[in-house]
């Protein structure tokens, strides 16, 4: 039984853009899988309409379900979802600037009953994860480095316990090094506590490598998907995303390519 | 000396009721970064129920304060509903325009109310209990006049003060409060419940204008001038920070002492009447030197 199924989403932007055509996938207990896909693919629309932040941008579902836990979810606030144990960390981090790391960290503790010991014992396993967090505890978010405000926002995002993150473009604006540091935690977590992981990546390469599952989006429809290691041996996904080819530079009279290419925006 | 003094304490304590005004509208900048400009109604608002509950039913003060503050909280549920959750996620501009509408909207009510209750719109006079006279200790062993009913204002505006300060920095309510100021969406999807958040802190400024209101209402009288008293806090607020709840009292505490002392000394020199604009004259040379005020936030820029 899957985790979170999305079946055949329709997601309309002020009663007008249809920008979701139709999405279906699933994702597995203790699976990362991957929404790979070029800008305006409609990733993050994915994954907004899934943890229910469209409505403060005038989007909306208007067809097919959302299900988590054999359960139907959509129309849940992110209040009701984020107690069930599925959060999203928001594409470009969106930490709280004027909040020390350590107050960021406790604010995602907020839908949480429990003691100040447990809360406490979190913050410490998120520190263990994260150790440069500790060092930067005091420190005001809005001042720390983007890789720290990536860390601050997915340690953010544990401390409510999650069974399931929806992490939205982690690599956005980070050193080549530091996303592998980030991509490694995430791995981490999904090892030992068994978060299951729905990810959004344009850096395909790095997404591929980590992720066990990935779909790909075109225009707001999957186009393709399939386990990763196949997904990164296949010859159109070498070519579009990874920038491979077996044949060198491509050259644009190549009439063939343009074909293929046009299947996948059909 | 004695002199200097005198007009030195009377400045401050003066001062702190400015603080009390401008402590509604901090809450309501902390926890949603808008500038509440209905905050001056809800004072007025906010007075007037009080008065209309004690003396045109004849209650009790405790039971007239809770009745009236029940008011305020009822009012600040319904802002929430009808005026802010349409605009979440918005520009601050939009809330800011709302909030000008709530301003006009609320004093169109409160004066409909005082017609009803009272027949006419003249100020409404409003007892403490407490004497607005120099306490005679003072006034024997050092010569100087203090007034009680200021000091009882302070004390007041001291306690309030250290309330919301603990509350803010302490407490889970608190740190979300801060957190949504910061980033509205971020804060929807760490699952901070936005209506739940915004109902409580303007039941919050709801309970200090209650209470600004009662000690301006004591000190002038409840009447239309009190939403003025609003303009007042805007230096207030410049010098001090517009985030900063500490901000408040120490920037009070400055426009209160500053408008007096100049009045007193520097008034004679080109004829008086400085009281009125000192205040606005020290905020704009303040923004010329440290626009986000003594202890606000500073604007933190990515580049």
């Amino acid at each position: 039984m899957a985790l979170l199924a999305i079946n055949n989403i329709e997601v309309i932007y002020d009663h007008v853009i249809l920008v979701l055509k139709g999405v279906s996938f699933e994702v597995e207990q203790g699976q990362i899988v991957a929404l790979l896909g070029a800008n305006g693919a409609g990733k993050t629309t994915t994954l907004k309409a899934i943890s229910n932040l469209l409505g403060s941008e005038r989007g909306e579902v208007t067809k097919g379900s959302i299900e988590y836990r054999s359960e139907r979810i959509d129309g849940l606030t992110p209040n009701d979802l984020v107690r069930r144990g599925l959060i999203q960390v928001m594409e470009g981090r969106h930490c709280f600037q004027h909040l020390t790391v350590e107050e960021n960290l406790l604010t995602g503790a907020f839908t949480r009953s429990g003691s100040r010991t447990q809360v406490r014992s979190d913050l410490e396993k998120v520190y263990a994860y994260f150790p440069r967090l500790k060092e930067r505890r005091r420190s005001q978010a809005g001042y720390t480095s983007g890789g720290e405000q990536q860390m601050t926002a997915i340690g953010r995002a544990l401390m409510a316990q999650p069974q399931m993150i929806l992490l939205d473009e982690p690599s956005m604006g980070l050193a080549p090094q530091v996303v592998d540091e980030i991509f490694e935690i995430v791995h981490d977590l999904n090892e030992k506590e068994r978060v299951s992981f729905l990810l959004a990546e344009q850096n395909t390469m790095v997404a591929l490598r980590y992720a066990t599952h990935g779909y790909i989006l075109e225009n707001g429809r999957v186009v393709m998907d399939g386990p990763a290691g196949e997904l990164s041996s296949n010859e159109d996904v070498k070519e579009f995303y990874l920038g491979l080819s077996g044949s060198g530079r491509k050259s644009f009279r190549d009439v063939k390519h343009y074909r293929r290419r046009k299947r996948w925006l059909a | 000396m004695t002199f200097f003094l005198e007009v030195l304490i009377g400045g401050l304590l003066s001062g702190v009721m400015y603080s009390l005004v401008a402590l509604g509208f901090v809450l309501i900048y902390k926890a949603s970064g808008v500038f509440n400009f209905a905050q001056g109604a809800m004072v007025f608002i906010a007075a007037l129920a009080y008065v209309t509950l004690a003396e045109r039913f004849g209650l009790p003060f405790w039971a007239a304060f809770a009745l009236a503050l029940a008011v305020m909280v009822l009012i600040g549920i319904l802002t929430e509903r009808i005026v802010l959750r349409p605009l979440v996620n918005q520009p601050q501009i939009s809330l800011f325009m709302a909030t000008i509408g709530l301003a006009f909207f609320l004093e169109g009510i409160a004066q409909m109310v005082q017609l009803w209750a009272f027949n006419d719109l003249s100020p409404r006079p409003l007892t403490l209990g407490i004497q607005d006279q120099p306490i005679e200790w003072l006034m024997n062993e050092f010569d100087i006049l203090v007034s009680s009913f200021d000091l009882l204002a302070a004390a007041v505006a001291g306690v309030l003060v250290a309330a919301l300060a603990v509350f803010f920095n302490r407490t889970r309510i608190g740190r979300a409060l801060r957190a949504v100021a910061d980033d509205h969406q971020a804060a929807l999807s760490v699952g901070i419940p936005l209506k739940t958040i915004w109902g409580i802190v303007w039941s919050v400024a709801g309970f200090v204008a209650l209470v600004a209101g009662l000690l301006w209402g004591a000190r002038s009288g409840v009447q239309f001038a009190l939403t003025l008293v609003a303009l007042k806090a805007l230096p207030v607020l410049i010098l001090g920070g517009f985030e900063s709840i500490a901000g408040a009292i120490v920037g009070g505490l400055i426009i209160g002492a500053a408008e007096k002392l100049a009045e007193v000394y520097l008034g004679p020199f080109v004829g008086g009447g400085i009281e009125g604009w000192f205040a606005y004259v020290l905020a704009l040379l303040f923004l010329l030197v440290r626009p986000e005020g003594l202890f606000g936030e500073r604007h933190i820029d990515r580049v």
